[in-house]
């Protein structure tokens, strides 16, 4: 049953490209432009629905946007143009993974950060306590009791 | 903490100290967390800044609607140097700028120049529109294809920029604008780049 369900959702996974918003009469004919401009795509967002790439969506402003991406990519642009294109209208936020930049510093060191910090802080507290107790001489009875048993002395 | 008898003097209560301080850490992270959060999460994830904001207003070059009775909107026409205006992205098609609409022209009625931007509009639709809400615009520019609208990035309308008098891009705003802005923001920004 489960390996069926697991099935079921990896067959969803795979038809996923299937639901994109991108109708026919918008592809380019070159099927490698075609993948080019479906890859580009993914990694821009629409700014209507904020949390759908273009290549998704079926906002009015997607399509213009896939079409613009297509229009650049028929004019020989690179992808790297087309995303300054848009990223000089829409702003960082138009990609849908974050530039590197001193902006974003925190947002993608945060994590090391944190757990940087939390391992300086464990490391501290481990070492704090790992001081050995300190061990106290045997008395002068113990000692006798102790010999006597290694030795295997019944008597003492 | 039960060896920590007064017999062993100064170098316990040093050791309190420092881990009475480890016990404030998570309350000072929660207090760290939660000031960021409430920053964060009460801003207006639909208020984007733009990405043109003190920067010239891209190139435009718009006809007129056609059969109306205003002149296009060019690049030449935002920057006159006699005060700032205001360029407002709208439709016949949506709603909230029906909504906007007195605000808009209230501001044209105070002497203020608004220019219009027809976005993705028919000719006709446009015209009677206009005809029945009243045209607060100085000049229209027809964005039939929506490309002015990429340029100027709009996510869609209605949307409000606000250009100082060499045509810089200094406010925008999307959604409609209601009396909230248009004393919180807009009429002051105005007094203060008017000349």
């Amino acid at each position: 049953m489960k390996a069926l369900v697991l099935v079921c959702l990896l067959g969803l996974w795979g038809a996923a490209p299937a639901f994109a918003a991108t109708s026919p009469d918008e592809m380019l004919k070159d099927p490698a432009l075609e993948a080019r401009a479906r890859d580009l795509g993914r990694e821009l967002r629409c700014l209507v629905c904020q949390n759908q790439s273009i290549d998704d969506s079926d906002a009015e402003l997607a399509h213009d946007l896939r079409r613009i991406v297509r229009q650049q990519i028929r004019a020989g642009a690179s992808d790297i143009q087309i995303k300054d294109y848009l990223v000089a209208r829409y702003g960082d936020f138009v990609l849908l993974k974050p530039p590197f930049k001193a902006t974003t510093l925190l947002l993608w060191l945060g994590p090391l950060l944190v757990l940087l910090g939390g391992g300086a802080l464990a490391f501290a507290q481990t070492r704090g306590r790992r001081a050995p107790p300190e061990a106290a001489e045997l008395s002068a009875d113990e000692r006798r009791r102790l010999d006597a048993m290694l030795t295997g002395d019944p008597g003492a | 903490m039960s060896t920590a008898l007064p017999s062993d003097g100064g170098g316990a209560g040093k050791g309190d100290g420092r881990r009475r301080l480890v016990y404030l850490l998570p309350v000072l992270l929660f207090v760290g967390v939660a000031m960021a959060l409430g920053v964060g999460l009460t801003r207006d994830p639909e208020q984007l800044p733009s990405a043109l904001l003190d920067r010239p207003a891209p190139a435009l070059d718009l006809p007129p609607i056609q059969g109306g009775d205003r002149p296009g909107l060019a690049s030449a026409d935002l920057k006159k140097g006699k005060g700032p205006v205001l360029v407002n992205f709208f439709a016949s098609w949506c709603a909230p700028c029906r909504i906007e609409h007195p605000i808009v022209s209230r501001l044209a009625e105070e002497g203020w120049t608004v220019l219009g931007i027809n976005y993705k509009d028919k000719p006709e639709d446009a015209r009677a529109w206009l005809g029945n809400m009243g045209d607060p615009y100085a000049r229209i520019g027809a964005d039939q294809k929506g490309l002015a609208g990429i340029d100027w990035g709009i996510t869609g309308v209605p949307e409000t920029f606000i250009l100082d008098r060499n045509g810089r891009i200094v406010w925008r705003f999307q959604g409609p604008l209601q009396p909230r802005e248009l004393e919180r923001d807009v009429l002051p920004l105005l007094k203060s780049l008017a000349p």
